[in-house]
């Protein structure tokens, strides 16, 4: 390089950092393309690794094993319906617990909250997020579940007299849907609460202000202008709580029962198909056993992505409903 | 030019990093071969407490390290047949089905210690053990007794006051050796539930509620008045849970206790034909003092060992386990093997061949 005559040397650093950018432009490029594709990666190779176990159990069984309720190892049958009802219900209960409690705190500490008290709330509520699931769990079986067995589940069925419709009937022995129900919520609603919180936080002053200047009290301002300006926020939020019952195995198998019975009530133990794969995938050695396992693992999967589909179709179409 | 630098020296330092991975990884498998060999295991997770002692016992006295899983019966079965561990550990016998699918050639099944099942109930104001039946077990536990008001327990206990509360069932929900030694018991002690319910791991239960593990059952059992089932015997001595007697074969009401589960086992051993290879099942054995829901644990080993280092260790330490081992199961409330079925074992240990090159 020192051979070089100098008018060329200048010439050729000229290009030189143009291509040295250029390089690092390249390499950048690359890692982040790699990172991006690491994920979708990956669950393109786990989706694989399960359908692949699957298909044994679904060549045989076919649509039986969501269509079945009959769950019997031993005579060879393998129906998950009950575990898929379970994990439908368990998350659909949980939602409508959490939602409103998610959504009030979020409003709470975006809009009333004085200061001082924003954080600390803020914080804890942040902190449900980071209890280990088998906490939970433990907590459902010593607390929760006594207290839903002496004082809520009698309140529910005979004091409001909900005994006398099917969703409140029959006796109350604590490990329930409606358990796995109020534990699901606790650990949805952080997710629910911390988007939510940063979604209102972010809507503009101005639209508070236009509400507020043309005669709106407090309230009509957070419901007409700050929640639809959210919505679509909000709802990602839900989703992702959802996301969060859905997959959730450890507490819930501890405080549902485990029972593979279709029921209408909420007093009555279940069984979801996280916590069956869970019960029963460390001791199965029979391959079609085995298979069923990963087969309901396959079950979830489509539902989680069939949930997360209609989520990213909500989101869409409520934010195009505003533009309009 | 820095950038291409910076890449040469990248590529350098990864090339180095592969060659100083290879060097390593080719000296710790020098190591291994010749220094302490460890040995690893996977399997059953009822005897890992007993197990985990013995393996730190062992290592302290003969240095040599045994790495062990408890990740269930049915996984030890699976690596085992895979060869990803030097031996298994389970708590329901192979199948020939198995057997014949373990890539390593035949297996030996080691029996180590027994294991008892006991049915544990909450029946507030009780102090003394209630009585059962195996019948009137399995009639609870199919869901024809549903009172324990009913004549069909009162009965079998002269004297005492039983609620007329319902009784909640509480199972194990989660696959387990635990739940095999109880459904066995009951099919081979009860002709309806043989063909009923049956047995194995995990079966469909008809009543009641399943609980994860042997905490979980305990701890639904003592929330609930008027709750029974069943856990291990260890568990439930080390956690002083309410036990009922179970009516033996010989007619006599036994509370499941260490020295009545090696009765059993001694019962049985009596007819075992000298070729055995162990996979028998020792639930409702003869024997006045015989606690009937008992069953084996075992060691599974390949009969043919690859590595004569390795298997020659294994071999000390399955010896030393039937002999000091067995020494150590009582205060763990494990029951030992009957004195002279320990021997027998240990002349089978010596049919492993170590040097076979495959």
């Amino acid at each position: 390089m020192t051979a070089l005559p100098a008018h060329w040397l200048d010439k050729d650093r000229r290009r030189l950092r143009v291509r040295e950018s250029a390089i690092g432009d390249r390499i950048y490029e690359l890692l982040t393309a790699v990172c991006a594709l690491v994920v979708p990666a990956l669950v393109v190779a786990i989706a694989v690794a399960v359908f692949a176990a699957a298909w044994p159990a679904f060549a045989k069984l076919g649509l039986s094993i969501v269509t079945s309720s009959d769950w019997d190892v031993a005579g060879g049958h393998f129906g998950a319906a009950p575990a898929l009802f379970g994990t439908l219900v368990s998350s659909a209960v949980a939602l409508v617990i959490a939602t409103p409690l998610a959504i009030g705190v979020a409003i709470f500490l975006s809009e009333f909250s004085p200061a001082w008290l924003r954080q600390p709330v803020g914080f804890l509520v942040d902190l449900l997020a980071a209890i280990p699931s088998v906490v939970y769990g433990l907590w459902g079986i010593f607390v929760l579940i006594p207290l839903l067995r002496e004082h809520v589940m009698p309140f529910l069925r005979d004091t409001l007299h909900l005994g006398s419709t099917p969703f409140f009937r029959g006796p109350a022995y604590g490990p329930s849907m409606l358990a796995a129900g109020v534990i699901l919520a606790i650990m949805a609603l952080p997710y629910i609460s911390a988007v939510s919180r940063e979604v209102l936080m972010a809507v503009p002053r101005s639209q508070r202000e236009a509400a507020l200047a043309l005669g709106a009290t407090r309230w009509e301002m957070i419901r007409d202008a700050v929640i639809p300006y959210a919505r679509s926020g909000i709802i990602g939020g839900i989703m992702l709580g959802l996301g969060r019952a859905l997959g959730e195995t450890m507490a819930v198998t501890m405080v549902i029962g485990n029972r593979p019975e279709i029921s209408a009530s909420l007093l009555a133990p279940g069984y979801t198909m996280a916590s069956l794969i869970a019960n029963e995938f460390s001791e199965a050695t029979n391959d079609l056993h085995l298979s069923a396992l990963m087969a309901v693992g396959a079950i979830l999967f489509i539902v989680t992505l069939i949930v997360n589909a209609v989520a990213r179709w909500l989101v869409w179409s409520v934010g195009r409903s505003r533009a309009k | 030019m820095r950038a291409l630098n910076f890449a040469a020296l990248m590529l350098l330092a990864v090339a180095c990093a592969k060659e100083g991975a290879n060097n390593t990884s080719t000296a710790s498998s020098t190591a291994s071969s010749t220094g302490s060999v460890d040995l690893t295991g996977a399997g059953a997770t009822f005897p890992y407490p007993l197990y985990s002692k013995w393996f730190s016992d062992y290592a302290k006295l003969t240095g040599v390290k045994i790495n062990y899983q408890s990740i269930g019966s049915g996984g030890g079965i699976r690596q085992l047949s895979e060869e990803t561990v030097d031996f298994g550990a389970s708590d329901s016998p192979m199948s020939d089905q198995e057997l014949a699918n373990a890539k390593g050639g035949p297996v030996l099944h080691i029996p180590t210690v027994l294991g008892a099942v006991v049915i544990t109930y909450n029946i507030p104001g009780l102090t003394s053990p209630i009585n059962l039946t195996p019948k009137a077990i399995a009639d609870i536990f199919s869901g024809k007794i549903t009172k324990w008001s009913d004549t069909r327990i009162t009965t079998l206990n002269p004297g005492v006051t039983l609620p007329n509360s319902d009784i909640l069932v509480v199972h194990r929900s989660d696959g387990s050796g635990t739940t095999y030694i109880f459904t066995d018991y009951l099919t081979a002690a009860v002709p309806t539930w043989a063909g009923g319910v049956g047995k194995g791991k995990e079966v469909k239960w008809p009543v009641g509620l399943g609980a994860k593990g042997n905490e979980g059952v305990a701890g639904q059992v003592k929330q609930s008045p008027g709750a029974i089932g069943y856990v291990e015997l260890a568990y439930a001595k080390q956690n002083n849970l309410a036990i009922a007697a179970v009516q033996n074969k010989a007619g006599k009401m036994v509370v499941a206790s260490v020295p009545a589960v090696t009765a059993a086992a001694a019962g049985v051993a009596k007819s075992l034909p000298a070729n055995t290879d162990y996979r028998i099942s020792i639930v409702n054995a003869p024997g006045a003092d015989s606690y009937p829901i008992s069953s084996f644990t075992w060691i599974l080993v390949y009969q043919h060992q690859r590595d004569a280092v390795k298997g020659k260790k294994l071999v000390d330490f399955l010896n030393w386990a039937l002999t000091d081992g067995e020494a150590e199961a009582p205060s763990l409330d494990y029951a030992p093997l009957p004195a002279e079925m320990a021997g027998a074992v240990k002349a089978k240990l010596a049919t492993i061949d170590l040097a076979v090159a495959k």
